[in-house]
């Protein structure tokens, strides 16, 4: 039986058309997919049918009655939820305030954070409703959201690239849940461009390409790459690199013990690795284990003993960010939006924040803005950033162009240790595979790699060592070839932080 | 349905726009307000802002109005930096009257002496590094101890105050003035006078100093590594962090060129148009340089403006208040209302307005 038929939907914005005659029906109980490129369409589809966005034509039926919500809340009130790919989290108030906040009618607090307790219990979500939102990490927000939907029991739930930050043992806790609610009867619309996953999941699935639909299928009977190559419209290349020849320490970083500067954060304790000439090291964890606390410590917001961190021979760890850039390490944090790049400058003065050091922007402390404007210049067209002009700021940029612009940034800049923090996150295939790519440039160049990810695709595909990193303790890096997911997952000490959960 | 909808980026044109519609607003509202008073708003509004430029005696008003501008825009230029890198330096009122107590202390220990070239230059040392070491105290106690440099910075405004006072009857008192409070004049001290660089301007060194600060800021904030860095800090904190910027030094360095300039301006201010130190010393100016500040958009030519505009309302005010019986308080929240209608207005550079459903993309 159906549940909700699209007709026809057409949305248009000034220059783009986002939309253009989208049509297909998601069943009672179904799971299913819509994939596409970022632009492809698909926040605009999922806004349409959670009453964010009005379509110019079409109409919507929902269990066969005419559906057209005029805002979330109408949306939400004939059954639909939507867990957001940009959490829409308030940093200062608890879970179980954040929770309250997205309820109509908000029970009291005692009784809410009973029902999350259970709910986090019963979908194998570890949170805490007292924890304050501002000091959880990237991936147990996103719990929160989830939570936050499950409670509102919903006819239909929209998935927003849900799993990005889980391990693979929480996301087939996650996809046990999504079953079962659909076994249940709830539909589920699952937006996502992890192919691997939406194999796993759902037996629908339709994929958009600049705003048209351009094929419906059942994704258990594609392979991969004829998916993918269907949702960018153009054959794929997988990173490809050259033989890789590991050459001396570039990076050593021995016993590194760092208290975190955040209430709950990770304490990094005793942490030791070495990152060779043309090697990629991947660091594994499940979101909120000290990755933030270890780019930290790396990049130089994080001061430690000089001793603890050695480049080429040379101690750094009492070193600031500037003077490690001066010495050739560069980092890209996880958060790209205030963190890696400030949101209301220019992409120009964004170029400048982190060049400046070792492309000599300035010239007793002036800035050099022409060459400033040239080297932004530079990242943006050797990228490909899909960007107005280089004055235009950071947050008028998409995710994954955004992503694209910081990680260039330091690649061309061309540093001996690149260390950086999630490099695809909310990126489409296509610029994924760009920078992944761009990354393998940079290590067989002689440049040492360090990728702290928790998109473990990615970390077989590009990394040649692997260690997992676990309430701020690293394992002992292990080849990369020969590695499963079973055991990486093992190695994250993945399982035993749901059982925490059970109990 | 009226609703607020979030700008990709901010407005360029209403960076620039909203300031002027502020004032608009501000000659509305204002209007309203004398009318209830019982007064022709549209004589108390020409009184105000068009007869001490254009009036028969502007002769007179003009210099005032620079006068009056030059400390303000002095002070705000310096705020401008911390404020713009979220340092919230709400003492410049305190750094002043100790710039000045530092500099009328250097001209009364050399008085009689006559050697302008030696002492007024030492004044305008030693009145910025009074004012710099005034808003030390605050700087020092944020970057060790984590006090909230709001509530320090403040609470020493009082202390400085009560120092003047007690230094115009104690230690600076006129020993030539019959026992009244207050210092000598020093304006009728040769080697120390701040007087007027072309005369019957207004045009003194402070107006001069003012106009360096301006265009020192300016070259500062859009062509070197400090500017950007405070504009970084204030902007991302985090992404500051990231770029390198000590956030420690940051807060000492805005402090101090906050502290430095208040000094500057209460040292001229003392030299020249006030003349003595005493318990009255003019006031206020390091406050409302904090409106002139915003009234500017944190901007040095922006403040310029501001600065200039806010001396015509206390000149034009106090005109109204002669010539129309205006209460003292109503001028006061006449300057108000200009702050509050900016930051009202302030939100449609971010904002626009949109009739209609909500959209999102």
């Amino acid at each position: 039986m159906k549940l909700l038929e699209l007709q026809g939907l057409t949305k248009a914005y000034p220059g783009v058309i986002a939309n253009s005659d989208v049509s297909f029906d998601i069943d009672k109980g179904q799971i299913h997919a819509v994939l596409g490129e970022n632009g492809a369409g698909k926040s605009t589809l999922v806004k349409t049918i959670y009453g964010l966005v009005r379509p110019d034509k079409g109409q919507m039926l929902l269990e066969g009655a005419p559906f057209a919500p005029t805002d979330p809340r109408s949306a939400r009130a004939a059954g639909v939820a939507m867990v957001f790919q940009h959490f829409s989290l308030f940093d200062a108030m608890s879970v179980a305030e954040n929770i309250a906040l997205g309820m109509e009618n908000p029970p009291k607090t005692q009784d809410l954070a009973t029902q999350i307790q259970a709910a986090s219990e019963n979908y194998g979500l570890p949170l805490s409703p007292d924890r304050i939102v501002g000091d959880l990490s990237a991936g147990e927000r996103q719990r929160v959201e989830i939570i936050r939907c499950l409670l509102q029991n919903p006819k239909l739930l929209i998935m927003d690239e849900p799993t990005s930050v889980l391990t693979p043992q929480e996301v087939d806790i996650l996809f046990g849940t999504l079953r079962l609610l659909a076994s249940e009867g709830t539909s589920i619309l699952y937006i996502s461009h992890k192919l691997q996953e939406i194999r796993a999941l759902c037996e629908h699935a339709t994929v958009l390409r600049q705003g048209k639909v351009v094929g419906t299928f059942d994704p258990r009977e594609m392979s991969n790459r004829d998916m993918a190559e269907m949702m960018v419209g153009k054959t794929l290349t997988t990173p490809k690199r050259a033989a890789v020849t590991t050459g001396q320490p570039l990076l050593q970083v021995s016993g590194l013990s760092a208290p975190s500067p955040h209430q709950f954060g990770t304490s990094l304790k005793e942490i030791s690795f070495t990152l060779h000439a043309g090697e990629v090291l991947g660091i594994g964890g499940v979101a909120g284990n000290g990755q933030d606390e270890l780019v930290a410590a790396l990049s130089g917001e994080i001061r430690t003993s000089d001793d603890m961190i050695l480049l080429e021979d040379q101690g750094i760890g009492a070193d600031g960010p500037n003077a490690r850039r001066a010495l050739g390490l560069c980092a890209a944090p996880e958060e790209r939006n205030g963190h890696a790049a400030a949101p209301d400058m220019s992409l120009v003065e964004n170029a400048l924040m982190t060049a400046k050091t070792r492309l000599s922007l300035l010239k007793k402390g002036f800035i050099d803005w022409p060459r400033s404007r040239a080297f932004a210049q530079e990242v943006i067209a050797r990228f490909d950033v899909r960007t107005p002009s280089p004055e235009t700021a950071a947050r008028a940029l998409s995710g994954g162009n955004l992503q694209k612009f910081v990680i260039g940034r330091e690649i061309i800049q061309n540093p001996r240790v690149l260390v950086i923090n999630q490099p695809t996150w909310g990126v489409d295939a296509a610029a994924a595979a760009a920078i992944r790519q761009a990354l393998l440039d940079l290590a067989s160049a002689g440049s040492a790699v360090l990728v702290i990810s928790q998109d473990l695709e990615e970390v077989l595909e590009i990394t040649d060592r692997f260690a997992a990193l676990n309430e701020g303790t690293l394992s002992q890096a292990v080849p990369t070839a020969g590695l499963t997911m079973e055991k990486i997952g093992l190695m994250l000490g993945g399982a035993h932080d749901l059982e925490v959960a059970h109990a | 349905m009226l609703r607020l909808e979030k700008r990709p980026q901010p407005s360029r044109a209403w960076t620039y726009g909203a300031p002027v519609l502020a004032v608009i607003l501000t000659i509305i509202f204002g209007m309203g307000l004398f009318a209830i008073l019982g007064k022709d708003p549209l004589i108390a509004i020409k009184t105000i802002f068009w007869d001490p430029i254009f009036g028969p005696f502007a002769h007179f008003y003009r210099p005032e109005i620079v006068k009056k501008a030059a400390p303000l825009v002095l002070i705000a230029v310096g705020l401008s930096f911390g404020f713009r890198a979220g340092i919230w330096n709400i003492g410049a009122e305190g750094q002043y009257i100790i710039g000045a107590i530092c500099g009328a202390g250097v001209a009364l220990a050399f008085y009689p002496m006559e050697a302008r070239w030696l002492i007024f230059p030492l004044m305008i040392v030693v009145g910025l590094v009074g004012g710099l070491l005034w808003a030390m105290i605050p700087a020092i106690l944020r970057v060790v101890f984590k006090t909230n440099e709001i509530l320090v910075s403040l609470m020493l405004v009082y202390v400085a105050e009560v120092l003047i006072k007690a230094f115009s009857i104690g230690l600076l008192r006129n020993p030539e003035g019959f026992g009244m409070p207050g210092s000598r004049n020093l304006r009728q001290y040769p080697s120390a006078a701040n007087l007027d660089l072309i005369p019957n301007t207004g045009f003194h060194w402070g107006a001069l100093a003012a106009l360096m600060a301006v265009v020192a800021a300016y070259i500062l904030f859009t062509r070197h590594q400090f500017g950007f860095n405070v504009r970084l800090a204030g902007q991302s904190p985090r992404a500051a962090g990231f770029a390198g910027v000590n956030a420690n030094r940051l807060v000492i360095l805005c402090m101090g060129i906050s502290g430095a300039l208040a000094g500057l301006a209460g040292l001229f201010e003392v030299a020249g148009p006030s003349g003595q130190i005493l318990g009255s010393f003019p006031a206020f100016y390091g406050f409302t340089a904090i409106i002139v500040a915003f009234l500017g958009r944190l901007h040095p030519v922006g403040i310029l403006f501001a600065g200039l505009i806010m001396a015509l309302t206390y000149i034009g005010g106090q005109a109204a208040e002669a010539q129309l019986n205006l209460p003292a308080a109503a001028i006061l929240t006449f300057q108000g209302m200009l702050l509050f209608c900016l930051l009202a207005v302030d939100v449609l550079t971010n904002y626009r307005f949109k009739f209609g459903q909500r959209e999102a993309r």
